[in-house]
Parts: structure tokens; C-alpha cells; sequence
């Protein structure tokens, strides 16, 4: 009998030293700030925090209890997405697969950046070109390009 | 520069083709679960007729974990006789089946399970832990467990003969751990 009551004082220590860490008071503003990134599961496109389905609201009890329990932001979001897949974030990771779509839109708008320039530059050289200055014909000239055009085609 | 641009044009619409074909070709529905070949979340439930109903107490044998909901009409109705078919074909070989009915109301479901007259155990999930726990996102959803714990297929939708015959066969045919 006295291995258990020895067990149970320990668990009484350990439970003692936990709480402190384990009953954190987590404001309603805490869960909102971590169901905002959740994409609610039984809707398309809205975020844990914005759904009124019974679901979303289970999800966000389930916020609140792992912030209780002592969870940081971002390890209430692992348990979610160890479950569901990064589809569970309304904003994919920044790495892997998904990264191509944090970059690609930078990308497009440099590379047409890049492209706008370009061909504003070639017209700016054409409309300089255009604007050159007509050579001045002579009166001389003008009499010989006259006689060529009008003396018949050489054999 | 006019040369390069005549080969740019259709290399840089390329890249969006092929990723419009992807796109296109993969069903933003079908999301794969991460927690396949994963140990399945342990869950004790008291089923609708007041037994505990835990997936603990049928370690060792296959089983067959379906989600469902007295609103999904008509696939979970379309399933139900299914599942209890597949139910009573294989108890005897080892393969528990579970109801887990979420995301409903007490007295609807009970109706549900009147009418299909449902001999495997069906509990409530009444505050959704373990359809998070098991990444569910609608009904029906159905899960295979084998023998070690360890989920080994998820099917979305509604599940038929053919599918669960397939899925419990494929699991019965693995020698026991």
C-alpha cells in the first residue's frame, strides 16, 4: 500500500508544479487570433473564426482548451494540421510545393516590371527616330531625282 | 529582341498551362489525410444506448470507423444498409465496425439508427473531438484500421458493398501482427 501512496504524492507534486503553466487564462481575443488562420472544415472558404456552424464552434472550444493546456500559436496549429493536412491553413506555408505561390506573383509582377520598361524604352527610341529632322532637300536634287525617275528603264 | 519575344510569349505561357491542366485535373475536395499509416487517435464514446463503445477495446482486430450524420441525406442513407451488411459478413472474422455520428442532433440520429436498425455500436461525438482527431471534414467519411492500430485507408462518400468488402479483405489478408 505504500508504493501507491508514495505514486499518488508524486502525481499530486507533478500536478502542483503543472499548474501554473497549465491553467493559463486565455482571453477570447487569443482564440480568435489562432481560428483566423484555421480554415473551418465543413465550410470552403471561411476561417474558424468567422463560421457560425457548429463545427467551427467546436473547433474553437478546442483552441481554447490547448491554450489553456499551455499551447503556443503555433503548436495549437500543428495539432490541426497533423490532422487535416496544411489545408487546414487558410494561408498555405511558405515552403515546399507551396511556396511557388508566395513567390510566382512577386515573380510575374518583376518580370513585367521588367518587360513594361523595356518596351516603353524601344517606343521612346521610336518616336525619336520618327521625330529626326527630314534632310534637307537641295533644288539640285530634287531636278535629278526627277530625271532618274522619269528616264525609261535600262535594258 | 523581336526574335527572343516570339519564343518568350509561348515559353511563358507554358508554365500556366501546365499548372491550369493540374488544376483542372485534381478535385480541390479530395484532400489526402496525413494520418494515414498513422496509429488511429484512441476515443471512448458512449453509444446512443448508453454502452462505452472504445476503439482500446477492439485493439487487435480490424476496424471499420465510419462518420456520419442524420442531415446527410442521401449518402449516409445510401451507405447504412452497407455497412451493416458488411457488419454482420464479417464479425465473426474479426472486424469491428463503429458509428460515429457527428455533427447532429440527439433525436434525428436516433431516428436514423431506428429506421436501418443498425446492430454495431453508434455513439454521438457531442463536442467534435473525435472528428477533429480523425480529420474529418464532412460526412460520411470511413476509416480502416488494421490490426496494429494503424489507419490504413480513408474513403469520402458514400462507401458500397464492393469498397468495404475491398478495404476489410485487403486488411484480413495481412497476417496478424
Amino acid at each position: 500500500m505504500r508504493a501507491p501512496a508514495a505514486l499518488i504524492a508524486m502525481m499530486a507534486v507533478v500536478a502542483l508544479a503543472a499548474v501554473p503553466a497549465a491553467c493559463r487564462q486565455v482571453s477570447e481575443d487569443e482564440v480568435h487570433a489562432v481560428a483566423v488562420l484555421l480554415r473551418c472544415v465543413v465550410c470552403q472558404n471561411l476561417s474558424v473564426a468567422d463560421s457560425p456552424s457548429e463545427t467551427a464552434r467546436q473547433m474553437r472550444e478546442l483552441v481554447r482548451e490547448r491554450l489553456v493546456a499551455g499551447d503556443s500559436r503555433e503548436q495549437v496549429l500543428a495539432f490541426f494540421v497533423e490532422r487535416y493536412g496544411t489545408w487546414v491553413l487558410l494561408a498555405p506555408p511558405a515552403r515546399g510545393f507551396s511556396l511557388l505561390l508566395w513567390v510566382l506573383p512577386f515573380a510575374a509582377l518583376a518580370l513585367g516590371l521588367v518587360t513594361a520598361v523595356a518596351v516603353a524604352r524601344r517606343w521612346a527610341r521610336a518616336s525619336r527616330v520618327a521625330r529626326a529632322p527630314v534632310p534637307e532637300v537641295s533644288d539640285a536634287m530634287r531636278a535629278r531625282i526627277r530625271a532618274e525617275l522619269e528616264r525609261p528603264e535600262a535594258p | 529582341m523581336r526574335r527572343i519575344l516570339r519564343w518568350l510569349i509561348p515559353a511563358a505561357a507554358l508554365p500556366v498551362l501546365v499548372l491550369l491542366a493540374y488544376g483542372f485535373r485534381t478535385d480541390p475536395r479530395a484532400i489526402p489525410s496525413p494520418l494515414l499509416g498513422k496509429p488511429a487517435a484512441a476515443f471512448t464514446l458512449a453509444t446512443f444506448e448508453g454502452a462505452r463503445v472504445s476503439l482500446e477495446a477492439v485493439r487487435g482486430q480490424i476496424a471499420v470507423v465510419n462518420f456520419w450524420a442524420s442531415w446527410c441525406d442521401p449518402a449516409c442513407y445510401d451507405e447504412a444498409p452497407a455497412l451493416e451488411r458488411a457488419w454482420r459478413r464479417y464479425r465473426d472474422a474479426g472486424v469491428a465496425f463503429i458509428g460515429v455520428n457527428i455533427q447532429d442532433k440527439e433525436e434525428p440520429a436516433r431516428k436514423f439508427l431506428a429506421r436501418f436498425n443498425h446492430t454495431f455500436p453508434n455513439a454521438p461525438d457531442r463536442d467534435g473531438r473525435v472528428m477533429v482527431d480523425y480529420g474529418v471534414y464532412g460526412v460520411p467519411e470511413t476509416f480502416f484500421i488494421d490490426r496494429a492500430g494503424r489507419v490504413r485507408a480513408k474513403r469520402v462518400g458514400t462507401v458500397t458493398d464492393e469498397i468495404l468488402q475491398q478495404e476489410i479483405e485487403r486488411l484480413l489478408a495481412e497476417s496478424k501482427p
